[in-house]
């Protein structure tokens, strides 16, 4: 299956400035070498707690944020992205190296080009009520899009808002209204309307569910099936509830303190997680069935702060399997066949 | 077992400038002694506004219309918790029913320290406790007559004790509270203080916090959601509670630490033997930790049953659509057709039936009644009104 | 339509925004109408000079010729104070024109890029807002000479500095929004966003603000008039009348209130206006931020 959106490596750093001459001091670490990869019309969870850093992998991958480095790439051929990366071994400070990155790789993106991009990458945000202009009408908030890029003139504009509503299941007569006259759920519908004006490619969904009703989600990952489905898209769905994931992704990446821990099939991960995190994950998760014991594992402590994680291995001080070579050097990940992988020394089985 | 809060026929209006929302009608609810039961529903049904009535909490544009509330506290007499005076509920707040709300940080004022706010409970409604520990600790001051302190603060100390004494025994006097707000005078009264931060260091223990001593000098910004979360629970229980009210109190946490938040308050509820109404839009946190479940759905309670009775054997079509909603692995999600009714438009008759795929015509016109199908278990709901049905016509 | 059933339900629930209405009204009026109701004498060309008529100093009390009576050196006071009027709000709006635009201009320019450009510009307001305000204002009419203009630009100078920061800090708290983000994200540029979505959000409480302010800058041009500096002698300004009723506010030993309607009268319409200006702004205060707060 051909890969649409991959990350190599990819770091987002905030710098901390203290004192009178802002010197500084250390990084908020909050993306610390991320290689992910996502194929065409694949549906991938990526899960983890607040803090974890995976709202901002997904406002990096669409360069709402910049990265501090690492490559992102959007529909590139496997040759190029490879040549890249190892030109970046060889000869890092080569014309040909840069000439390449300016061309493919979306990390060093600006100006033209990034607005550019715009049109193929979409984000929708957690927060239904904060995601729209409160003082725009509906129309207009949807009619932006197409008049930043200039797609097509008034009349084509109106009908594409129309049939956008359509899609999402609102009617054109909510089209002359504000956001405050909607409910969360059609709010997020809204928002979601805004990111299919411009046909895109790939949408990053930010905890799009976590501010509605259970009802309300049900209907909106409903939609979002049927949407994929009918225009061809390729999700990255952004949770901290394992149990949507497991119920809509198609794969999911479990992430802590900044980097991926297991990779795989949700089913399989919430029958046999590999990784401690995603053990401790899964067993945190209440399912709706009071007769299902589980042998509770409550994880000690809190998350450690993303400006000084622990060495080595992430989880080691939450961790009781943690080893002396788990505190001194951190695991990669690994393929345990399959599409499965695990960054572990110690997976359980 | 016992009842605790007996909730008949309440019914509370909020009057708005777009008009009149019903937000609860006619609700009927009762806690038993020990158990904690779960009030689920989806956002505006009214669940916070339910357990905002028990405390008498409702501000205008809000009014109680009418029913009773009756708390049934050990030893006295049951009390209609709407019909007493201020002063008398103001003396159940915080001590015999406590509330935890859904936003940890929003619950503590930024500006004190958490040892601060969980003194000023103890000190509201411990006073007779901490006051006969100030005498122990006093009285073996004073039997000392050797060293220059002693002596110097004997005065002082025999003041301080004649007013513990007082309080131990009627901390109601007008005397005492005269010296309680008097400014320089109720520096007196500083060894309460120092006894109550005692208490609040062991609650902050009992709500497995690591290190209570500094947490207690801390502000709220500095502590971390889970750990507000506890030290708010710890005020709530400052004073043995019967009743504890909790309003989503995990909504706005880590799953993680929504687990450890919901294995302290299993424990904490068998140990202080508290009942616990908790209220939640999440059925599988209710499965987790709930005796028995009530669902709500715009201002009434469509079904109430034992826990595993209700997720194995649901009713109410309604109950039935939520259960299908919610995300279980393995299983398809499938959604509910509609959308929550505008609290200022309710259907007539049955909430739901706009969106029930059952519903009859009787179901538009009239409100049906709570029926017992087995022990425990009643639904409101025509499907399960057989004999009703024929006697009404 | 439906802001207007909230409007009037709102005004039925605070009376005193209908007083406000009232008074601006009828000033507005007065303001509109003044050559009909105080016309310029034949000959005479700048209508805004008061005719006089005579030059005694002594301020003679109201006839049937002059309806509020003459000031000092006779000027005519119900002339001034009807033309006062169309002063008023000239100075009003102006000021409150030019002060909004610059205010708005250079608060927004900080508030939304940050960094230097926002240090620099809020130095730049720190000096402005070191001066004493009237002490400033008096220096810029001495150094650009008496006239109407000159009163206008030394209130604008005094007045800029709060917009500025005022529209810059709510643009601090708009800029954070996820929907300004999410207009960045579709594509927008950094202008479109500032016009479109940060300024509609965030402008009014600077309208509340300077509504509120056109009173004061009334009261202040006034004061520069009192003391002298600002408009020209004769000019019709409120100011001025007071001015020159300065030495007769105590009367003649056997009537203290002999030259009341020297002083009173101009005073009056300097009262009403202010208020009225204050009771507008107030209501509309209520009415713009419980809408925004309900939702």
């Amino acid at each position: 299956m051909k890969t649409l959106v991959e990350t190599r490596d990819l770091k987002t750093l905030f710098p901390i400035l203290r004192g009178v001459f802002r010197r500084h001091v250390a990084d908020v670490r909050a993306v610390d070498g991320i290689s992910l990869s996502i194929k065409y019309r694949q549906w991938v969870g990526l899960v983890g707690e607040s803090g974890c850093g995976k709202t901002t992998l997904g406002k990096t991958i669409l360069r709402l944020l910049k990265p501090t480095s690492g490559h992102i790439y959007l529909d590139i051929a496997e040759e190029i992205r490879d040549k890249i990366s190892e030109l970046e071994v060889s000869e890092p400070t080569s014309k040909a190296y840069k000439n390449l990155r300016s061309q493919y790789d979306l990390a060093t993106f600006s100006g033209r080009k990034l607005k550019n991009l715009r049109k193929l990458m979409q984000l929708v945000y957690q927060d239904p009520f904060t995601s729209l202009d409160p003082r725009m009408k509906i129309s207009n908030t949807l009619l932006e899009p197409i008049s930043v890029h200039r797609l097509m003139n008034r009349a084509s504009a109106r009908e594409r808002i129309v049939e956008v509503m359509d899609m999402v299941g609102l009617t054109p007569k909510h089209l002359p209204r504000y956001p405050h006259q909607f409910s969360g759920g059609q709010r997020q519908r809204i928002a979601i309307a805004r990111t299919l004006v411009t046909s895109p490619q790939f949408i990053v969904f930010d905890e799009p569910t976590s501010a509605l009703d259970v009802s309300v989600q049900a209907q909106v990952l409903t939609l979002l099936e049927k949407l994929k489905q009918e225009q061809n898209l390729t999700y990255l769905y952004i949770t901290h509830d394992l149990s949507v994931a497991e119920t809509v992704c198609d794969t999911i990446a479990v992430m802590y303190l900044g980097k991926i821990v297991e990779m795989g099939d949700p089913t399989d991960i919430f029958k046999t997680p590999r990784h401690p995190y995603s053990k401790a994950l899964v067993l945190s998760t209440p399912i709706a069935d009071p007769t299902r014991k589980r042998g509770r594992l409550v994880l000690p402590g809190e998350v450690p702060s993303p400006a000084d994680p622990p060495p080595g291995c992430r989880f080691h001080p939450r961790c009781d399997r943690a080893t002396d070579e788990c505190k001194a050097i951190e695991p990669t990940l690994q393929a345990e066949g399959g599409e499965r992988k695990v960054a572990c020394y110690h997976p359980l089985d | 077992m016992n009842k605790l809060v007996e909730i008949k026929g309440v019914s509370i209006n909020f009057y708005t400038y777009e008009g009149v929302v019903r937000a609860i009608s006619n609700l009927d609810l009762d806690i038993y002694q020990g158990e904690t039961l779960g009030l689920v529903g989806e956002t505006g049904c009214g669940k916070t506004v339910a357990a905002l009535s028990i405390l008498r909490l409702i501000m205008p544009p809000g009014r109680i219309e009418s029913g009773q509330i009756i708390f049934y506290s050990n030893g006295d007499k049951p009390t209609d918790l709407l019909a007493i005076a201020e002063s008398k509920i103001r003396t159940i707040r915080g001590s015999q029913i406590s509330m935890v709300f859904q936003e940890p940080g929003a619950a503590l004022n930024p500006v004190y320290t958490i040892g601060d706010q969980i003194t000023e409970v103890i000190l509201l409604h411990r006073k007779q406790e901490l006051a006969s520990k100030a005498l122990i600790t006093l009285d073996k001051l004073l039997v000392e007559r050797d060293s220059l302190s002693t002596r110097l603060f004997r005065p002082a100390r025999i003041i301080q004790r004649r007013l513990y004494q007082r309080m131990s025994d009627n901390p109601g006097t007008r005397l005492l509270g005269f010296v309680e707000r008097t400014p320089i005078i109720r520096r007196f009264l500083w060894r309460l203080e120092k006894e109550a931060e005692q208490i609040a260091i062991s609650l902050l223990k009992e709500v497995e916090i690591a290190d209570p001593y500094r947490v207690i000098k801390q502000h709220p910004h500095q502590l971390s959601g889970g750990m507000k979360q506890r030290a708010v629970i710890a005020m709530s229980l400052a004073c043995r509670t019967r009743l504890l009210i909790a309003d989503e109190p995990t909504t706005a946490l880590d799953v993680t630490i929504q687990a450890q938040i919901l294995e302290l308050l299993k424990r904490l509820k068998d140990e202080i033997q508290t009942s616990i109404l908790y209220i939640t839009h999440d059925l599988a946190v209710a499965a987790e930790i709930c005796d028995r479940v009530a669902v709500m759905y715009s201002g009434s309670i469509c079904e109430i049953a034992d826990v595993v009775e209700i997720y194995k054997n649901p009713l109410h079509p309604y109950t039935r659509a939520l259960l299908a909603a919610v995300p279980k692995p393995g299983k398809k999600l499938s959604a509910i057709k509609g959308f929550v009714p505008d609290p200022l438009d309710l259907p007539t008759g049955c909430c739901f039936h706009p969106r029930c795929k059952n519903a009859r015509d009787i179901c538009k016109v009239k409100e049906p009644i709570p029926v017992e199908i087995t022990p425990g278990h009643f639904v409101t709901c025509y499907l399960y009104d057989g004999e009703k049905l024929e006697n009404s016509g | 339509m439906k802001g207007l059933k909230f409007f009037f339900y709102h005004i039925r629930r605070n009376p005193l925004s209908i007083i406000g209405l009232v008074l601006i009204v009828t000033f507005a009026i007065i303001a509109i109408f003044a050559p009909l109701i105080a016309p310029t004498p034949e000959g005479q060309f700048d209508s805004y000079m008061i005719p006089r008529d005579g030059y005694a100093s002594t301020p003679e009390p109201p006839s049937a010729e002059h309806i509020f009576g003459t000031t000092q050196g006779q000027y005519d006071i119900f002339y001034g104070v009807i033309w006062g009027t169309r002063t008023a709000f000239q100075v009003g709006f102006i000021v409150m024109g030019a002060v909004l635009v610059i205010g708005i201009l250079l608060g927004s320019i900080a508030g939304y890029f940050g960094g230097i450009i926002d240090e620099i510009i809020m130095r730049i307001t720190d000096i402005f807002l070191a001066f004493p305000p009237l002490i400033l204002a008096m220096a810029v009419t001495i150094a650009l000479g008496p006239s109407i203009q000159s009163v206008m630009a030394a209130i604008i100078i005094v007045t800029w500095p709060s917009y500025a920061r005022v529209i810059r800090g709510d643009i601090l708290a708009v800029r954070e929004e996820d929907y300004i983000e999410a207009s960045r994200s579709v594509g927008s540029s950094h202008l479109r966003v500032i016009l479109r979505h940060v300024l509609p959000n965030s402008i009014y409480p600077v309208f509340i603000m300077a509504s509120l302010d056109i009173g004061a800058v009334v009261l202040t041009a006034a004061a520069l008039s009192f003391l002298g500096l600002g408009v020209p002698e004769g000019y019709a300004d409120w100011g001025q009348m007071i001015n020159f009723a300065r030495n007769w506010i105590i009367g003649t030993s056997e009537n203290t209130f002999a030259y009341w309607h020297a002083v009173t009268i101009p005073g009056l319409f300097i009262f009403f206006f202010v208020m009225g200006w204050n009771l507008l702004g107030d209501s509309l205060r209520d009415i713009l931020d419980p809408r925004l707060a309900r939702r």
